[in-house]
């Protein structure tokens, strides 16, 4: 890992009787993109507040390039901020708007006009400098505040759920948008959000948070493919959960038992438990195979009845019912020419398979 | 859209008596002000503008009217100061007993005015203060703060308080953040306080009463002066002239407000 920028040590924050945030300790390095997800409540809004300066923490430090910024007051900080309403001055016009922290810079007129404009052509916005904030649709205040924050030349860009109050179509496309933009100006950018789509597109690694814990930290491949706990594999994506019993260990290979799927054959480096013990297998709806014929009864195999589906384009969603699991398992296949030509509908008998190297293995949670 | 034609139904009528109610007697001022008559009666005499001219020459009414504006002035500009930072410590800040501080000061407003007169009358000559205007503007001072109050802690929590947090991290400190962010965006908020207690003090009476001393504001000096009939004439030019007057502010006030109301920023 590259130089650490933001290092934050043992952060702990409560409001009254209320722990936002329980002994966060982690560093986010130079040059990174770094996402804070969680449901809302969880935490993350507030340890950006304290990144910012809004928020001191009950407990901890903060460093910032080196420097204890920990009771630092904002206006004193390397970082800038962009609020999750943008928080546009709605008195000034979008070239004041942008201007606005350059009033100590000991720029000239001259020069200030110029790096506005050179702003305004980053957000790709030329022109707009006299527009009134009222003139500015939701997408075009979100560049503003983005333009009036890296016009200070921040080590670090925080940005509160910045994509939040825009439309998909909108959102997506501002998606790329920031992450070229932070490619660009190679600012390190801590994103705040609740969605976990956005967080694997744009991340090069995500803090998970709940309750105030920070769960884990991993890039978006890892939290996808290799959670470390249920809530994480739960929260992003997808996942189905069986509960099994630790079996045999041997070439790299788990043999398990499980009460809804069987027996199960997992490829892991080590096992999650002692022989006899129990853990939870997660595997994604995609790493399924539906089979239409009887496939037997060998590991990695389990009969079950098609439940509703779901087709949404590239690809469709099917519920499988399985016998002794109340919830069905979700199933999501690519929709490939004629590959679902054998799909009847509800209550058809059909076989669910998958790799060795497919299942997530997690420790089981009291 | 076409403007549906106002019908004399009953509702109608009852808006039409309510507006002839609340302005005929208004517009009685004027007319009586150009009247060549020193009773207010009818049928009119013909048009003068002679008690405009004895008005100008009254030098106990123009002073009274110097007066009012004086206190006026100062209480509507310290109680709107005043206002400002109470609004803004009420909604900025987390703190306790929050509530319970908001109806401390708000008191005034539903204690009758004649008890906070003998109240004052009482502890101001219990601690040897000598009435004068300034004691009068005390008194309007009381009566004003909770005024400027609802009106400006209505004006901030209308507005974000990102937009404030926004300065502080664009480098701005707490006094930058107040006057290029805070104070501009209250501004409408900021007129409107300074027009309502400015017009409660021009024309209370029941404190001044109590403890102006010598020094006549305006009504008291109009009160004093209706024992003398051929007085009224002018009273009624000066009335003519406030009326006048006020209307235009009211108007400017008000368009003060909607370019207040253009500025802000439109809810998400």
């Amino acid at each position: 890992m590259t130089k650490a920028i933001i290092s934050i040590n043992h952060v702990t924050k409560d409001f009254g009787s209320v722990r936002a945030v329980n002994d966060a300790n982690f560093e986010i390095a130079e040059g990174e993109f770094f996402s804070l997800l969680g449901p809302s409540g969880c935490g993350k809004t507030t340890l950006l507040r304290i990144l910012a300066g809004f928020e001191v923490p009950s407990a901890g430090s903060i460093y910032i390039d080196g420097r204890d910024v920990t009771l630092l007051p904002p206006n004193h900080r390397p970082v800038n901020m962009v609020f999750q309403n943008y928080a546009i001055f709605p008195h000034l016009n979008v070239a004041s708007n942008i201007a606005f922290g350059m009033r100590r810079s000991g720029l000239s007129k001259a020069e200030l006009a110029e790096r506005i404009e050179e702003m305004l052509e980053l957000i790709r916005l030329p022109g707009y400098g006299e527009r009134g904030a009222h003139e500015l649709s939701g997408g075009q205040r979100q560049r503003v505040a983005l333009a009036r924050a890296l016009i200070k030349q921040p080590k670090v860009l925080l940005l509160d759920e910045p994509l939040g109050a825009l439309d998909k179509k909108l959102r997506e496309q501002m998606q790329i948008e920031l992450r070229q933009l932070q490619q660009q100006v190679g600012i390190t950018f801590v994103f705040v959000t609740h969605d976990q789509e956005e967080a694997l597109t744009l991340s090069d690694r995500i803090a998970v948070m709940s309750q105030g814990d920070v769960l884990e930290i991993s890039t978006p491949g890892e939290l996808y493919e290799a959670p470390r706990s249920r809530f994480v594999a739960d929260f992003i994506g997808t996942m189905n959960f069986f509960d099994c019993i630790v079996g045999d260990y041997r070439g790299g290979v788990l043999s398990a038992d499980s009460a809804e799927l069987g027996p199960v054959r997992v490829a892991c480096t080590t096992p999650p438990a002692a022989p006899g013990e129990g853990f939870v297998l997660a595997i994604r709806p995609e790493k399924f195979q539906l089979v239409f014929d009887d496939a037997g009864a060998s590991a990695n195999t389990v009969r079950g009845r098609m439940g509703p589906s779901a087709y949404l384009g590239d690809r469709s969603h099917f519920y499988v019912y399985l016998e002794g699991r109340n919830e069905p398992v979700s199933v999501a296949l690519p929709n490939l020419a004629r590959s679902l030509d054998r799909i009847r509908g509800v209550d058809q008998e059909v076989w669910l398979t998958w790799p060795e190297d497919a299942a997530v293995l997690l420790p089981r949670e009291e | 859209m076409a403007a549906t034609r106002l019908k004399l139904n009953g509702l109608g009528l009852y808006a039409i008596a309510y507006l002839g109610f609340l302005y005929l007697p208004v517009a009685v001022l004027p007319v009586f002000s150009f009247n060549d008559s020193q009773y207010v009666a009818f049928p009119l005499k013909g048009f003068t503008l002679r008690w405009y001219d004895e008005l100008a020459d009254s030098y106990g009414l123009l002073n009274a009217l110097g007066n009012s504006i004086r206190v006026a002035l100062c209480v509507s500009v310290l109680s709107t100061v005043l206002g400002v930072f109470a609004a803004k410590a009420v909604t900025r800040y987390r703190m306790h007993g929050r509530g319970g501080l908001i109806g401390f000061i708000m008191v005034p407003l539903v204690i009758p005015e004649i008890i906070l007169g003998i109240s004052l009358l009482m502890t101001f000559s219990l601690s040897d203060v000598r009435l004068s205007l300034v004691t009068v503007g005390i008194g309007h001072l009381l009566l004003c703060v909770p005024f400027s109050m609802l009106v400006l802690i209505s004006r901030m929590e209308g507005f974000d308080r990102s937009m404030e947090e926004a300065a502080r991290d664009l480098g701005e400190n707490a006094w930058g953040t107040f006057w290029r962010v805070t104070f501009p965006i209250i501004f409408p908020g900021v007129v409107a306080s300074l027009l309502l207690t400015f017009t409660i003090s021009f024309d209370e009476f029941v404190l001044a009463f109590f403890l102006s001393g010598s020094d006549a504001t305006l009504p008291l000096h109009i009160w004093s002066q209706l024992r003398f009939p051929e007085r009224l004439p002018s009273v009624l030019s000066l009335g003519a002239i406030i009326v006048v007057a006020s209307t235009i502010v009211v108007f400017v006030a008000e368009f003060v407000r909607r370019r207040g109301v253009q500025l802000a920023p439109p809810r998400a």
